[in-house]
């Protein structure tokens, strides 16, 4: 009945139609998945480069270095606009549409047995605005004044008057607007588009953490949306929203009316910014759910407890983004509050990660490429959270703020955290997306030296740290005295994260190896119970399942006993 | 196969796909504007007192007085076009919906002459910080108004009697949904007044 009822009422598509302005949540899902990882990609060549430059100050850049000018060394304005730009291309073009663009697009739909997405027009003008904000961050680099040069955080009022922030700027609201039309739709479709019989308790971890994540994005991008526009009028209107009174630069006062605040700009950022922050984990957590509830063969434990404190985490995760600022001077009833908060916000990240933790007891593992990295992820997010704890408590922070320790922080959650955890979904969800597995063999070479370097690079940045050097040096620190103690982790670092980048080569053969010549795949390789492995691999265009689909029970039948399988998918009733 | 819930509503949740994402939407505007209004009491706070106070009694109370009730009357003429479809008039609908229409213009006029008064005098956003926030908040409302139009004139075309022949509900529901968002700038001009002309 499926398959009749759509080849008689659509006419055949032409490939424009099919594969490029398609409106399929399939295809917008791999489109969103091929873009990001290629942004992924060029954001970690950025960061090479910066690292070159960190472990090798002065010194002509290999291979790239005759676009940097004359000997092909980085002048510090070049490794500004690297740094600037790494940022914002990994956390707004990389791993948010990776995340949330492209397995959120693909999976969600699947997850809950709808044929697509609610609105799929909509679906295809969020891939096409978030392509265009793209375009216009990397257009950046080749625009007179260069790319933005002031932090990913933009912070007045250098941002006001530094080269390539306009922009910036104007890129981030195509990007802001992408995300909020493709959250909408996440969320409308998991309230509306549920087949029968599938409850909100009987929804998988991922498609949970895809609903929160949602709520984080419609509720926390408007007010950076807000402040881009302030930051622009600043910039092009002449208005001094965050510049106050009595600026001086180089020596003059600045010729503005003055009156404003630089402080409104770092509320209103940090407002969305901290958010963003579970905007990055809370779908790998999902993901990495998934994929051990599949590979111990039993019940997440403490399934409930998760989901109440995702819920909890996207709700708090409003109200701590001061802890970014105890150095501003905003005042210590401000900095008690929201280290207060912030030491709250870590109880129900730690009940999470607890409970992974228990689901591993008496299961029977089984080691394959997407639960390796899902067992990686879960130390490396814990360094990553633990390591926060310093940075959310007042007194810690002001030595610690603004050095190396900071982000070798936000790295651990970020890099071996939330990208492992995409690793390991593009790993275990491929067979559904091509209908071929993946090589185990190139897999585990690709994970092992991963883990290896990802290390190599982010835990010399908490010596350095502690040791007191800015995240923000140029030369990386030759010209700091403070620095002349831990400065030989520079060449370390730097030679680790070359490494990472080869140990990238794997992967990409894989995918492409596996796609042509793989092993083919039936519907459900990994023996598992959510509702997307009911569908063929891959599934059909428009209408993803061959049979009407009816949820009988919860989302991890693993092992039940008295089973004659050792799982029961969610559609067996 | 079409997507469900797009006319009938979902047993368990009474909703239709598309009121469900417009209140999503406008929980979002909700915060944007949240957000520029609290940019105006974090500039009004850092201000000296009597400045701000000093620098609104630039503005026009008359002007954004008939503004308002001009915006008021177009919100009521939204509701008017919805239930004339729900009883099947079409023709009746046009005429409510030209009359939408034809506020938003008059709001759009009256504000550009206030605009235009403002540049007369030599005031700018870049003259103080009252200046800034009145004309960024209003100039977004107006882009809100803007894109309302445009959305208005799509639905008065004659493809409009094509799509209500076709699917009298969801093109009913359609324009309850743009209804939905129309109110919604409406009350952010509700606020807009008081906050920037009168306080």
């Amino acid at each position: 009945m499926y398959s009749n009822s759509n080849n008689h009422d659509h006419h055949e598509e032409t490939f424009i139609q099919k594969y490029i302005f398609s409106v399929d949540h399939k295809v917008i899902g791999i489109q969103y998945g091929i873009t990001s990882l290629l942004f992924l990609l060029f954001g970690f060549s950025l960061m090479a480069i910066m690292r070159w430059q960190l472990a090798y100050p002065g010194t002509e850049i290999p291979i790239v270095g005759f676009i940097f000018g004359e000997g092909g060394v980085l002048a510090s304005e070049q490794y500004n606009s690297l740094g600037a730009m790494h940022g914002t291309i990994m956390i707004f073009l990389g791993i948010v549409p990776l995340a949330v663009g492209a397995f959120g697009n693909y999976l969600v739909p699947l997850q809950i047995g709808a044929i697509d997405m609610a609105f799929p027009k909509l679906n295809a003008a969020s891939y096409w605005t978030y392509f265009v904000g793209g375009v216009i961050m990397i257009s950046s680099f080749f625009m007179p004044e260069g790319a933005a040069r002031s932090g990913w955080t933009s912070y007045p009022p250098l941002s006001v008057f530094e080269n390539g922030q306009t922009i910036w700027l104007i890129s981030m609201i195509f990007l802001i607007t992408s995300s909020l039309l493709g959250s909408m739709n996440i969320i409308v479709t998991i309230v509306q588009l549920r087949v029968p019989g599938l409850t909100w308790m009987r929804l998988p971890l991922f498609t949970w953490a895809q609903f929160v994540t949602s709520f984080l994005l419609v509720l926390a991008f408007p007010p950076l949306e807000a402040a881009a526009v302030l930051q622009l009028m600043d910039r092009v209107a002449g208005t001094s929203f965050f510049l106050p009174s009595g600026l001086v630069m180089s020596g003059e006062i600045v010729d503005v009316a003055g009156g404003g605040s630089p402080l409104l700009w770092q509320h209103l950022f940090w407002f969305l910014a901290h958010p963003e922050v579970y905007v990055l984990i809370l779908p790998a957590l999902g993901i990495v759910g998934e994929i051990l509830a599949n590979n111990t063969r039993k019940p997440i434990w403490g399934f409930k407890s998760i989901v109440y404190s995702m819920v909890f985490l996207g709700f708090c995760s409003f109200i701590v983004w001061a802890h970014h600022m105890f150095l501003t001077g905003m005042g210590q009833a401000m900095s008690a509050f929201f280290q207060t908060t912030t030491m709250i916000i870590s109880i129900p990240s730690v009940v999470i990660l607890t409970s992974y933790f228990l689901s591993l007891w008496g299961g029977s593992i089984r080691f394959n490429t997407p639960m390796l990295f899902a067992l990686a992820f879960l130390p490396m997010f814990g360094i990553g959270g633990l390591t926060g704890l310093p940075l959310g408590l007042a007194a810690s922070d002001i030595y610690l703020h603004d050095t190396y320790y900071v982000i070798g922080h936000f790295h651990y959650v970020v890099a071996p955290g939330t990208i492992f955890a995409l690793f390991a979904g593009i790993y275990y969800w491929f067979p559904k997306i091509t209908g071929k597995r993946m090589s185990e063999t190139l897999g585990k070479l690709h994970f092992w030296p991963s883990l290896i370097f990802m290390n190599g690079i982010f835990m010399p940045m908490f010596i350095q740290g502690l040791a007191g050097v800015s995240r923000r040096l140029a030369d990386g620190g030759v010209s700091y005295a403070h620095a002349s103690g831990v400065l030989q982790w520079n060449e370390f670092m730097s030679i680790s994260a070359f490494c990472l980048g080869l140990s990238q080569i794997p992967f990409i053969v894989n995918i492409f190896m596996s796609l042509f010549t793989g092993e083919k795949s039936d519907r459900n390789p990994w023996k598992s119970t959510t509702i997307e492995w009911a569908a063929p691999s891959p599934p059909l265009a428009h209408v993803n399942f061959d049979s009407e689909i009816t949820v009988h029970r919860t989302a991890y039948e693993y092992s039940v006993p008295g089973a004659k399988e050792d799982f029961i998918p969610q559609t067996e009733s | 196969m079409d997507i469900p819930y797009v006319v009938e509503e979902r047993e368990d949740t009474g909703l239709i796909n598309s009121k469900l994402g417009i209140w999503i939407f406008l929980a979002s505007e909700v915060m944007l504007f949240g957000g520029l209004f609290s940019a105006y009491i974090f500039l009004r706070m850092a201000a000296l007192p009597g400045d701000f106070e000093r620098w609104a009694s630039e503005l026009s109370v008359p002007m954004a007085t008939v503004n308002t009730v001009v915006l008021i009357s177009s919100s009521v003429s939204m509701v008017m076009a919805w239930a004339s479809l729900k009883m099947k008039d079409f023709s009746k609908y046009k005429m409510y919906l030209g009359i939408t229409i034809f506020c938003s213009f008059v709001f759009l006029t009256i504000k550009y002459f206030e605009y235009s008064g403002k540049f007369a005098h030599d005031i700018y956003p870049s003259s103080n910080t009252f200046m800034a926030i009145y004309f960024t908040l209003t100039g977004l409302h107006v882009l809100h108004i803007i894109g309302g139009v445009v959305v208005m004139l799509y639905f008065y075309l004659p493809i409009s009697h094509k799509m209500w022949d076709k699917q009298p509900e969801q093109f009913t529901n359609r324009i309850e949904v743009f209804g939905l968002y129309w109110h919604f700038v409406d009350l952010v001009w509700i606020f807009l007044f008081p906050v920037l002309y009168l306080l």
